[in-house]
């Protein structure tokens, strides 16, 4: 089976689609003759021609506005979003039109609006930014997170064919440096199914996106410590697999919710109340959340060392936990 | 449905009265329901401007698509939506085309070519663009046609839309409805200009004004900038001058507003000034006139009784179709 990097699994999901179906085409800032700003569709236009790759103006609005309304009439657009931070400017677009359409009168509007999100680079507060919940806080939505390279191509399919808006968030730190194997055979990765990617007993850890691979090199450190650590990746924000969460908290009996977002009003919280109000009576310690503070994403190195959260930092409150 | 456009029949002459008439009763209808208490919500006219939203509705092919604003009933009309889908709606019954889930004009249906407004103004311009995008894409020989007013184009869609339109070269009509008033504020505090007409030079469009009171001007308007649209020449901007004769809606006594700039615009009822026109030119005979004013009173008549004998939903349906 090939080796794929994260970004190449993303490219190549979106050129099966787009061989498989005329109605998916693209748009961005960027994203034709450049290849974006990541590279993720570089090649696509000459694969593809400049009418279904298409440059736009700086206008997020008037991209992510466009989008919706080719897909009320039956095309499949895909948006790209230079950055995931940018995706403010769209905000109106996303929240009040998309998300709110088939609810309000009954049409469909099946596209995806991706892009990279997350820190780790030093790109300061403007490119750095994992603003997931605000759209997980949209009814109408659905929210999508990988983290491996099988999984990004998977799912990227999954939200092509979706009839719904799908807000996909890539995470720029993965891009180069998760590799895994992909099958070439088509295959769509199910919104809204969680996976483990480590058994364990003593605490479960609830994360997605880059925060998986977090997860798992502390999980690793604490085996030696005879502490196992279970790893649930949720790839889906919304809808999120309520079931697959509350069986690993039932397993374990003690839960930390992990992630790179801050905290207030993060996934975590959320996450939390779910599993007080249906598995209460089966934890055996308080429910604990490792999260960034609640800052901008800061711009130095050691300011954004301390912002973000990392192996060394779960460890700690795993081992805090453990005891309990 | 309108009839293919070109120079106008006595027939079409009449429809169009049928249609600005069928406007101003079916939005007098509601503001006595308003009355009544038995609106949900509040009742948005279009008194004294149903001329742009007829005229330029009957201007398209029924293969077309447009997206209205909150006074454009008249361009709903003409697209096949009856005076019963604006009585559902407005009571908020099941059976609206909203099946109660939306208020006021917020009604659409892809299948009529008619895309549902939001409440955010500006908005459609760049969802409207995203249509006659998918248009260009396959090829199809589809207008697009939209509406902002005097306070919409001061936003970022509208600039956006427009911006995005003129560079993709797409099938877009935008009909700016300048009636003098967004809510209180009059245009001279919308912009520092005279004409929103002059902003289409700086798209590299062709920008016209039209007299928005003169139903048959506004159509041969709409009919050039759909001929132009339809041979790939581009989106069209057309300035349609009125006045808006009520409130920002029915609660609002508009005391802002001179009386005697109401009295001067009274003069130039669209209904009236056609009706007289028609009379004169002998394009209509007061027999004609009396059967078109009968079919608009017996429409009303049974669909108010339809529209009031309808249930309200059941509030288990609140929970429905947030996702396709």
């Amino acid at each position: 089976m090939p080796i794929l990097t994260h970004l190449e699994a993303i490219r190549q999901g979106i050129g099966e689609e787009m061989e498989r179906d005329s109605s998916v085409f693209l748009l961005g800032e960027d994203i034709g003759v450049y290849g974006g700003a990541f590279k993720v569709t570089e090649g696509m236009l000459e694969k593809f021609g400049a009418e279904r790759v298409i440059d736009t103006p700086i206008s997020e609005s008037a991209i992510v506005g466009a989008a919706v309304g080719a897909a009320l009439v039956g095309m499949r657009p895909v948006v790209e979003m230079q950055f995931m931070d940018f995706i403010a400017c769209a905000f109106d677009q996303i929240v009040n039109m998309a998300a709110k359409i088939h609810y309000r009168w009954g049409a469909k509007v099946p596209m995806v609006i991706r892009g990279p999100s997350g820190a780790g680079v030093h790109g300061g507060p403007y490119h750095s930014q994992s603003n997931e919940m605000w759209f997980v806080h949209t009814p109408g939505l659905k929210v999508v997170v990988p983290s491996t390279a099988y999984d990004a191509k998977g799912l990227i399919k999954a939200a092509i064919r979706d009839d719904n808006p799908v807000i996909f968030y890539e995470h720029k730190y993965l891009y180069r440096r998760v590799k895994d194997e992909v099958p070439l055979e088509d295959y769509v990765v199910p919104i809204g199914q969680a996976i483990l990617r480590r058994e364990g007993t003593d605490i479960a850890v609830i994360t997605y996106g880059a925060m998986v691979w977090t997860a798992l090199e502390a999980a690793a450190q604490l085996e030696k410590e005879g502490i196992s650590l279970e790893v649930l990746d949720l790839r889906s924000l919304l809808p999120y697999d309520e079931e697959a969460i509350l069986a690993s908290v039932r397993k374990c009996s003690k839960v930390i919710l992990l992630h790179e977002d801050t905290r207030i009003g993060g996934m975590a919280g959320e996450l939390a109340a779910v599993i007080a109000e249906k598995a209460f009576d089966d934890l055996d310690g308080p429910i604990v959340r490792v999260t960034a503070p609640d800052t901008p994403v800061p711009f130095s190195p050691p300011l954004e060392d301390h912002f973000l959260p990392n192996a060394r930092k779960l460890a700690e409150a795993a081992r805090k936990l453990a005891s309990y | 449905m309108p009839r293919r456009p070109g120079k106008l029949s006595r027939a079409d002459m009449h429809r169009l009265y049928y249609y600005m008439l069928l406007t101003r009763r079916v939005e007098g209808q509601l503001t006595h329901l308003y009355r009544q208490g038995k609106v949900v919500g509040g009742v948005y006219s279009s008194l004294g401007q149903e001329a742009i939203a007829v005229g330029t509705a009957y201007a398209l092919e029924p293969h077309d698509v447009l997206g209205p604003m909150i006074r454009d009933s008249g361009a709903m009309l003409v697209r096949g939506y009856r005076p019963r889908d604006f009585f559902l709606q407005y009571m908020a019954r099941r059976d609206g085309p909203t099946n109660g889930r939306d208020a006021n004009t917020h009604f659409g249906d892809v299948t009529r070519g008619v895309i549902a407004p939001i409440s955010m103004l500006g908005e459609l311009v760049p969802v409207l663009a995203g249509v006659a995008l998918a248009s260009k894409l396959r090829a199809e020989s589809r207008v697009t046609l939209t509406y902002v007013g005097d306070g919409a184009i001061s936003t970022t869609p509208f600039h956006e839309g427009m911006n995005f339109a003129a560079v993709q070269k797409l099938p877009l009509i935008v009909i700016a409805e300048n009636n003098g008033w967004a809510y209180s504020t009059p245009v001279s505090r919308q912009m520092a200009t005279s004409d929103i007409a002059k902003r289409a030079e700086a798209y590299g469009l062709p920008g016209a004004i039209v007299d928005g009171n003169d139903v048959v001007a506004v159509y041969e308007a709409t009919v050039e900038a759909a001929r132009r649209a339809r041979q790939g020449d581009g989106p069209s901007l057309i300035e349609a001058k009125t006045m808006r004769m009520k409130g920002h809606a029915e609660h609002d006594p508009a005391t802002y507003v001179p009386r005697e700039l109401l009295e001067a615009w009274r003069k130039k009822d669209p209904i009236l000034c056609f009706e007289r026109s028609l009379i004169e030119n002998k394009l209509m005979t007061p027999k004609e006139k009396a059967a078109i004013q009968d079919r608009v009173e017996a429409t009303i008549h049974e669909d108010l009784d339809f529209a009031e004998s309808s249930p309200l939903p059941s509030p288990e349906e609140a929970a429905q179709l947030v996702w396709a």
